[in-house]
């Protein structure tokens, strides 16, 4: 079943509010989700879209890399990355792959339709701290989701910073996400855009390499830059010892974790990382704190 | 216009740190070039006779397959080394490069060379050094491409 109309919606309401009768508002307030109606739903690639949602209270506020449990009534629940701009707090925006089954339901929604909504949950991207320093975003595939909201803030705040590079790697051409948006960034005259993808045809005139290949050619101060990494937790590693070797501090170097997030708050263990929980101490960390864990394999 | 050459081959990164007299060496070998947008640099099977240090623009370096047509398997631009099959035998291009915009670059003769590294092996072995790092860098992004990381899992 899925919550696809009103009349579904007021029932899914009255059936949480009788069980609220009975169960700890407490933990209700963080297990419970809450049910937003979908505004809109865009397609940005062949695999990825994204769902504009309608808090109920009227707005829904949020850090940049923050994520929230996304909940398909009936088929299961998943971590997405808030993808939207913290500034625009009517309007909670997640964009997603449709990989799982849970996910694969969610790309069939519509206007109207209705989702649960636990969050937000997870620590968020060190962009209120890194002011006066120039900014490395470095993100991969989907992995320029979460950082997203960053960029937003970082441009509403432009005069704080120093550079500002964003660096986007994507398997191929038709996979590289929000293109118009990077191609607008691209545009300004502060910020600084490269994209590349790992596999293109004799068409494609941008481009072709690892993202890591990026990194020579973009221009900041390694001594005063905070870098920003999300992607494949491979693809992070070889970025990490690149921007190492370009100069730039690992205290200095951020990375969003992911691992199979349920709970959300730290309680059932599945995301543990080490001595931590990636729902809860995660998912963005300094790599300073995890640079040990990084390199343990089967954790 | 020697010195010119002679001047921009000293500040390049992959030449810095060599003895002047080799950088001397290596301009006698060197002349100014420049592709237009669409051009072929090199083509796959030809003699490899040269080797290009592109100084602005961009070069795709592509193989052409029978079923998808050319495919570019990596993109060179400002400061990158176009070229090593002058330096290993058969001294034959494996793969084709067109330039994509406007290009110049410096290219090397590579028969000069090989003939200056046979004489001095000081000079030879400063180039291998060269060479090898921009190999393994290549090595490294192609063997990261070939993970497919951002495959769904």
């Amino acid at each position: 079943m899925s919550v696809s109309n009103q009349h579904d919606y007021d029932y899914l309401m009255y059936m949480i509010k009788t069980e609220e009768k009975t169960i700890d508002n407490s933990v209700l307030t963080e297990m419970m989700p809450r049910w937003f109606p979908v505004k809109r739903v865009q397609r940005n690639t062949h695999d990825t879209f994204t769902i504009d949602l309608e808090p109920p209270d009227g707005n829904f506020k949020f850090d940049p890399g923050q994520f929230n449990m996304l909940y398909m009534f009936g088929v299961g629940e998943v971590a997405i990355s808030i993808s939207g701009d913290p500034a625009q707090e009517q309007i909670l925006i997640h964009t997603i792959r449709a990989v799982g089954s849970v996910t694969k339901r969610m790309w069939e929604l519509k206007k109207g339709d209705y989702i649960g909504v636990r969050g937000p949950f997870g620590t968020h991207w060190p962009v209120n701290e890194s002011v006066g320093n120039d900014i490395v975003i470095i993100a991969g595939g989907i992995g320029l989701a979460p950082l997203r909201p960053s960029i937003y803030r970082l441009l509403a705040n432009r005069d704080k910073y120093g550079r500002i590079v964003l660096l986007y790697g994507a398997r191929t051409p038709k996979d590289i996400l929000y293109r118009k948006e990077l191609e607008g960034w691209r545009a300004r005259f502060d910020m600084e855009v490269h994209v590349t993808v790992d596999r293109a045809y004799a068409d494609w005139k941008g481009m072709v390499g690892v993202v890591t290949t990026l990194i020579p050619r973009a221009h900041f101060d390694p001594m005063n830059t905070t870098a920003m990494i999300c992607g494949p937790e491979i693809m992070m590693r070889f970025t990490i010892q690149d921007l190492h070797k370009r100069g730039v501090d690992y205290e200095n170097i951020y990375v969003s974790m992911e691992r199979n997030m349920k709970c959300g708050i730290g309680f059932c263990g599945h995301c543990q990382y080490g001595s931590s929980f990636i729902c809860k101490d995660g998912p963005v960390y300094p790599y300073s704190a995890i640079k040990d864990l990084f390199v343990k394999r089967e954790i | 216009m020697m010195e010119t050459l002679e001047h921009l081959l000293s500040e390049h990164p992959f030449l810095k740190g060599l003895d002047p007299k080799y950088i001397q060496l290596i301009t006698g070998c060197a002349s100014n070039i420049r592709f237009d947008a669409g051009q072929i640099i090199i083509r796959e099977g030809e003699e490899a006779d040269q080797f290009y240090i592109i100084r602005q623009g961009k070069v795709a370096l592509q193989i052409y397959t029978p079923t998808h047509g050319s495919i570019i398997i990596d993109t060179l631009t400002d400061g990158d080394i176009l070229g090593w099959s002058w330096l290993i035998p058969p001294y034959q291009w494996r793969f084709d490069a067109v330039a994509i915009e406007l290009t110049r670059a410096i290219a090397l003769d590579g028969k000069c060379l090989r003939n200056k590294c046979e004489a001095d092996h000081n000079l030879g072995y400063e180039l291998l050094k060269r060479f090898s790092s921009i190999v393994d860098e290549r090595l490294e992004s192609t063997r990261l491409r070939l993970l497919d990381v951002y495959d769904k899992d």
